[in-house]
This record gives C-alpha cells, sequence and structure tokens, in this order.
C-alpha cells in the first residue's frame, strides 16, 4: 500500500463518504486512489469553496468535512475558507498536496509553504515527511478537528510520501498525544457556584453561541432555560440553538441586534455567556456584561475565558457537559417577573421600518421564506446586507441557521449549502445571498449542475454592495466609492446557462405565491428579489 | 510587568516559529526568548520573558497552552526564580584603560576569554540586571561588539512534600 492508497483508507476508516476539492498534478497520486474507493469525490469550481462546502456538510453533519487540493495556488486558495472555518470552529480536514519533499525549499512550480502561510488560521497543521506515519496523523488530525474547541487541521504531503509505498498499515485506535487533553467536563465546584448565583440571580440572561450548536447542546438549552426561567439571547452564531418563536427567546445580541436582547443583557444582573467568546460584533463594550453584574462565561477554551471580559465565574468545558451536570442540581427560581419585562420589551421595542411597497421588503421576504420552509430546513446566509436581515427575521424552528459569523466571508453561503444538502439530501436547504456574494460564488452553479445538489439560492438583487454602501453613507455622507454592482449580469441568463429553474419576485403582491413556487419541488431554483438600492438594515 | 515563561515543547522543526508567530500574531511582547533541548531529546524548553500588563500576562499563559505542541506551560516571576544570562561582550583596549576594565572585571566576577593586542573579549555570566550593569560600566571603554543569550531560568529549588 502506498502513501496516498493509506490517505484513502484512513478517511474510509474515518467514515468519510464525500469529499471537496480540486486536483492537481501534488495530489493526483489521492485523487487516483479515491477511485478505488467508496468516497465520492466532489469537484468544486475554486478551492477556497471547497473548505466552504466542507463547512456546510460539517455543520449540519456533525461530523469532520473534509477537502483535498493542490500544491501552491490551489492550498493558497483554500487558506480563505480555511480562515472562515478557524473563526466559527468548524471541524475540517484539509488534505494539500506538496511538492516532492527533496524539492521543498527551491521555489519549484506550483511550491508553497502551506503549513507556514496557514498557521495562525489552523488548530494545527502537518507537513507529512514519511509515509508511514500517515495513519497516526490522519487519526490524531480527526480527532483534533472535532474535539475541544473544533477546528480546521491541515495536512500537507508531499507528492513523494503519496507514492512511497509503508512499511504496514494499521489504523491506530485512539489518540495519544501528550499535548492534547481538551477539557469538556466542567469543574464541580464552579457548576455548583453558578447554580448558587442562578438562585440568588433577580434578572439571569443566557447568552448562548455557537458553541452550544458545535456540542448539540440546544435541547438541554431549551430545557434549563424552561426549567429555571432563565431568558435566552443569542450571538450570531448561536441562532437556531432555541427556536425563534420559543417564548423565552429574544433574539441576537449586538451591533446588529434585536433591541429587546440587547436591553436583556445590559438590564440583567447575571449573564451566563456560553460557547460564546465574548466578540466585538456580539458584545463590543465588555462593561455592558462585567458591571454590577455576575458574568459567568462557560467556554470549552480555556483561552476564551477572560481575553475579552473577566468573569466572575470561569467554567470551562463543552456546553453539553456543561447543562448535564447544572441539570441535576436542584434550584429554587423565580424569575418571572423579569421574564414579563423582558415579553413587553420584545412587544414595544419592534423595529420600525416603512418599506418601499415599489420594492420586495426584505426584512417581510425573510420572515415569509423561512415561515414557509420546512421545519428542519437548512437556512444559509451570506455576508452582507442580507446576512442581517436573515440573522434578525429568519424563523429557526427545528432547522439550523448557517453563516459565516467570525469572518464574515462574502460567497460562504452557496458553497456551504451544497455541502450541508450533501451531507443531508432530505432536508430543506436554501441560500440567501445579495448581488455581490451571489458573484463571489455562482460558479458553483456548475458543481450543483454536475453533481446534481438541489440547492435553491436567493440573491437580494440590489446592484450595490448593500453593506457597504450603507456604511458609506453613514460614516461618509454618501461619497460611495467602488460600492456599484452594475456591470452584473442577467441572472435569468446565469440560470439559464447553468439549467437552473429561475423566478423573479419584484412584485411584493406576488410575494407570497413566488416563494410557494420557489420552494414547491426538491430542485435547484435561482430567484432574484429585488429591493430598494438604497435599504438599509438600520 | 515582567514574566518568566518556561515552556515545554515538542521538539519538532517549526514548533519555534510556531510559537513565535503566535507573539506577533497577537501582538505580545518578546523581551527574550532561547530555546534548547532538555535531558529528553524530543522536548526542547523555551525561556521566554514578557512584558506586559496582568491581561496580557494571562493571556500568553493560555494562548501558550492551546498549542497543540506545547507539553507545559510554567510561569514564574523574576524573584522566584533563579535566572542566568550569558553576555559575551569584545571590547577595544589600551595601556590606559586596560587595568580599569580589569578591575570592572574583577568586581563583577567576568573573566577574559580571549585577547589579542587591541581587543580582549570579556566573558559574564549573571542575572540580567548585573549583566546590563556590566555593560554601562563598560560603556566608556570602546566596546566592539556584544553578543547576549537572553534569560534563562528556572523556578527556585523545593523540596517536595510528601
Amino acid at each position: 500500500m502506498n502513501g496516498a492508497q493509506a490517505m484513502v483508507k484512513c478517511l474510509e476508516k474515518e467514515g468519510v463518504e464525500m469529499i471537496f476539492g480540486y486536483p492537481g498534478v501534488a495530489i493526483c497520486p489521492f485523487y487516483d486512489s479515491v477511485l478505488d474507493s467508496g468516497i465520492r469525490p466532489i469537484l468544486i469550481r475554486t478551492e477556497q469553496n471547497a473548505a466552504h462546502a466542507a463547512s456546510g456538510m460539517a455543520r449540519v453533519t456533525k461530523k469532520v468535512g473534509v477537502c483535498a487540493v493542490t500544491s501552491g495556488p490551489g492550498a493558497t486558495n483554500l487558506i480563505t475558507g480555511i480562515a472562515t472555518a478557524f473563526a466559527d470552529s468548524i471541524p475540517l480536514v484539509c488534505i494539500t498536496g506538496q511538492v516532492n519533499s527533496e524539492l521543498i525549499g527551491s521555489d519549484v512550480f506550483q511550491e508553497a509553504d502551506i503549513t507556514g502561510a496557514a498557521e495562525s488560521f489552523v488548530k494545527y497543521s502537518y507537513l507529512v515527511k514519511n509515509a508511514d506515519d500517515i495513519p497516526r496523523i490522519f487519526k490524531e488530525a480527526f480527532y483534533i478537528a472535532n474535539t475541544g474547541r473544533k477546528g480546521p487541521v491541515l495536512i500537507d504531503v508531499p507528492v513523494d510520501v503519496q507514492n512511497a509505498e509503508l512499511k504496514k498499515f494499521e489504523y491506530p485506535k485512539t489518540v495519544s498525544m501528550r499535548t492534547y487533553k481538551p477539557t469538556v467536563k466542567g469543574h464541580a465546584v464552579q457548576i455548583k457556584k453558578v447554580m448558587a448565583e442562578l438562585e440568588k440571580a433577580k434578572r439571569p440572561v443566557i447568552c448562548a453561541g455557537g458553541g452550544v450548536l458545535l456540542s448539540d447542546a440546544q435541547k438541554m438549552l431549551r430545557d434549563f432555560s424552561h426549567k429555571y426561567q432563565v431568558p435566552v439571547v443569542t450571538t450570531m452564531m448561536g441562532i437556531g440553538s432555541m427556536q425563534t418563536e420559543d417564548e423565552m427567546y429574544f433574539g441576537m445580541v449586538g451591533n446588529n441586534g434585536a433591541p429587546c436582547a440587547n436591553r436583556a443583557m445590559s438590564e440583567a444582573d447575571m449573564v451566563i455567556m456560553i460557547g460564546a467568546r465574548v466578540a466585538d460584533r456580539a458584545v463590543n463594550q465588555p462593561e455592558i456584561i462585567t458591571k454590577d453584574k455576575v458574568l459567568v462565561h462557560m467556554d470549552v477554551d480555556p483561552a476564551e475565558i477572560g481575553k475579552n471580559a473577566g468573569p466572575t465565574i470561569p467554567l470551562v468545558g463543552d456546553a453539553r457537559h456543561i447543562f448535564e451536570d447544572m441539570m441535576k442540581l436542584e434550584i429554587c427560581c423565580e424569575h418571572s417577573l423579569w421574564v414579563q419585562t423582558l415579553y413587553e420589551y420584545r412587544q414595544t421595542m419592534k423595529e420600525k421600518r416603512v418599506p418601499d411597497p415599489a420594492f420586495i421588503d426584505p426584512v417581510a421576504f425573510v420572515h415569509t421564506l423561512s415561515d414557509k420552509m420546512e421545519r428542519n430546513g437548512i437556512y444559509v446566509a451570506d455576508v452582507g446586507q442580507n446576512q442581517i436581515w436573515s440573522c434578525r427575521n429568519c424563523l429557526v424552528r427545528d432547522g439550523s441557521f448557517l453563516t459565516s459569523g467570525g469572518m464574515g466571508t462574502m460567497g460562504y453561503s452557496i458553497p456551504a449549502a451544497m455541502g450541508a444538502k450533501l451531507g443531508q439530501p432530505d432536508r430543506q436547504v436554501v441560500a440567501v445571498c445579495g448581488d455581490g456574494s451571489f458573484q463571489m460564488s455562482m460558479m458553483e452553479l456548475a458543481t450543483m449542475r454536475q453533481h446534481n445538489v438541489p440547492v435553491k439560492i436567493v440573491v437580494m438583487a440590489n446592484k450595490y454592495l448593500g453593506m457597504v454602501r450603507e456604511f458609506q453613507q453613514n460614516t461618509y455622507h454618501g461619497r460611495y466609492c467602488a460600492v456599484d454592482l452594475s456591470g452584473s449580469p442577467d441572472l435569468s441568463k446565469i440560470a439559464e446557462a447553468y439549467k437552473v429553474r429561475f423566478l423573479r419576485l419584484s412584485d411584493p403582491d406576488k410575494m407570497q405565491e413566488t416563494i410557494d413556487e420557489f420552494l414547491r419541488d426538491d430542485d435547484s431554483v435561482l430567484m432574484e428579489c429585488v429591493i430598494n438600492p438604497m435599504d438599509t438594515v438600520k | 510587568m515582567k514574566k518568566i515563561y518556561s515552556v515545554l515543547v515538542e521538539n519538532h522543526s517549526g514548533v519555534l516559529c510556531k510559537v513565535a508567530g503566535l507573539f506577533s500574531r497577537r501582538a505580545f511582547n518578546i523581551d527574550s526568548l532561547v530555546v534548547g533541548e532538555t535531558d529528553d531529546p524530543t522536548v526542547s524548553c523555551m525561556t521566554i520573558v514578557s512584558s506586559g500588563d496582568l491581561h496580557t500576562l494571562e493571556q500568553i499563559e493560555k494562548q501558550l497552552n492551546k498549542k497543540l505542541d506545547v507539553i507545559k506551560v510554567k510561569t514564574f516571576e523574576e524573584s522566584d526564580s533563579i535566572s542566568r544570562e550569558l553576555m559575551l561582550v569584545k571590547v577595544r583596549y589600551n595601556r590606559g584603560n586596560r587595568r580599569d576594565i580589569m578591575e570592572i572585571c574583577g568586581i563583577l566576577k567576568a573573566q577574559i576569554v580571549d585577547m589579542s593586542k587591541t581587543q580582549m573579549m570579556i566573558q559574564l555570566c549573571d542575572v540580567p540586571e548585573r549583566i546590563q550593569l556590566f555593560l554601562k560600566m563598560l560603556q566608556s571603554i570602546s566596546i566592539v561588539e556584544v553578543a547576549r543569550t537572553g534569560t534563562v531560568a528556572l523556578p527556585k529549588c523545593h523540596d517536595q512534600e510528601g
């Protein structure tokens, strides 16, 4: 067995069914071996999207997403995708081909120091020097990617190592690394302290982040919130951890969040951050959650605790384990007055928008679309105004809401939606992007066509890079620079070129029926939703 | 505020780069960084001296611990540790200042390790402050070049209980 065959065997041992990637000479031995396996190679149209697609798949299946690309430009193109996954703690194993070991460092054709270049965006990286190390390295890589604080792991494999014969293939059963032992179980004393504080608290609030979804603790969060009457808000990455219509859910926090969610955070006397890293977009002034209140910060990554806000009670552990342990402690809580106050805020602090009747109102659109989606549908939002409208107005029931929260990578939605659909073909998947982000990933319509991935795509078309335009309007007094998207293609022609059904929604009176038509059948549809170019999120 | 980090790491290629990269990526200071193999050839010890506020110093420790090639991080203040630095200084001398130089060496226990007709090389191994002091004393004399190792340190000895 050679290195390439061993790599494929390792993927099979890990239960990998699909890889996203783009071949080239330096990864060809591996791709050749893929042919002899049950693994399905999905040819994406640019490497960055391989990582996004693997990310979409990982987020819905809870398994490690895998991508494989060639050396040099293939590897460097992957970096933005890796960084996107890293920022959102998504487990990926990214395999890159590398030039012949003996030539490393001599700047030969398509050589790039990818482990060096990607260092600050990966949880860990390997440059494989010996084919016999392949089984151990792959075992470790999958383990590292999907445990503790999850994240991408890079494996760079020189082409000669792929071609070298292994002495013996033996896939390790366990991982033993003296340097890596993540803490998942919360400290019992700290957990008791949290519950004691909760018993005393008059106005507690839980702020749930992406960590809750990553550890699959949604149900426990919901049970906990109801059992102890603790209202919940989420960060952008935490959307979907509570059902949007749950009476104990008060929306997303942050600059772009719901006013009542922010008010809940600032008026609370106890804030429980769980699986959230107190990032600037969610909590732009850390004093808000530390001053005059008890801050409990629970995270699986000890380095996040105290990084941006000093907590009263730090608690290292995985959300699921922590909830499990907290639920075992019986305490008496009475927060009905506080919950009542928040209900009032939710009623009275509604956004006041005056939609332009000549265009589709994005707020009403997102609401209607998500309401009509299947209960367990997957809504993938891109980056830009569409993301903010989506975050604030998307109804999530038993489904998922995916977006690039940390890195804010435009073009994420289409490949991620594709990966999600391939991972869970029975669920309805809708990608919502803007006309800017669509053009960053529209080449993937070919991948969808080729591999028959029926993703539904909405393009909120305003002929602008809307988010930046809005920023320039507010901050630079309307001096617009490089935000005009004239020159954009006729989307109906694009759809036709890729043999995808096309719908245009421009008449608000036809919104219901057009969305029904869009969601009917499990088939790819591209829908252009015409919104007012000057519409704003604020 | 200064802190010394004694960091045991896997003795692989690229680990120094990863640790140094962490400091630059997060804008942490490195006052000095020394790496050497330990008694176990698979383990290297990095002694890093850094300065910053309390929050930064705590973050450095957490971020170091997060690196997968880091086996163990020990931190200590200068006062809890024995720290040493080695310095080699080459100076130009003449009949007029030779005695002064030797006197300074005598007081600070530095050794003259090499000599020519016009230059001498002095070695001093001491705590960082005394190295600094020695350099200051030599300032009036013409220094040709200086090489310093940076600080190595270990926590003070304690009898283990039990």
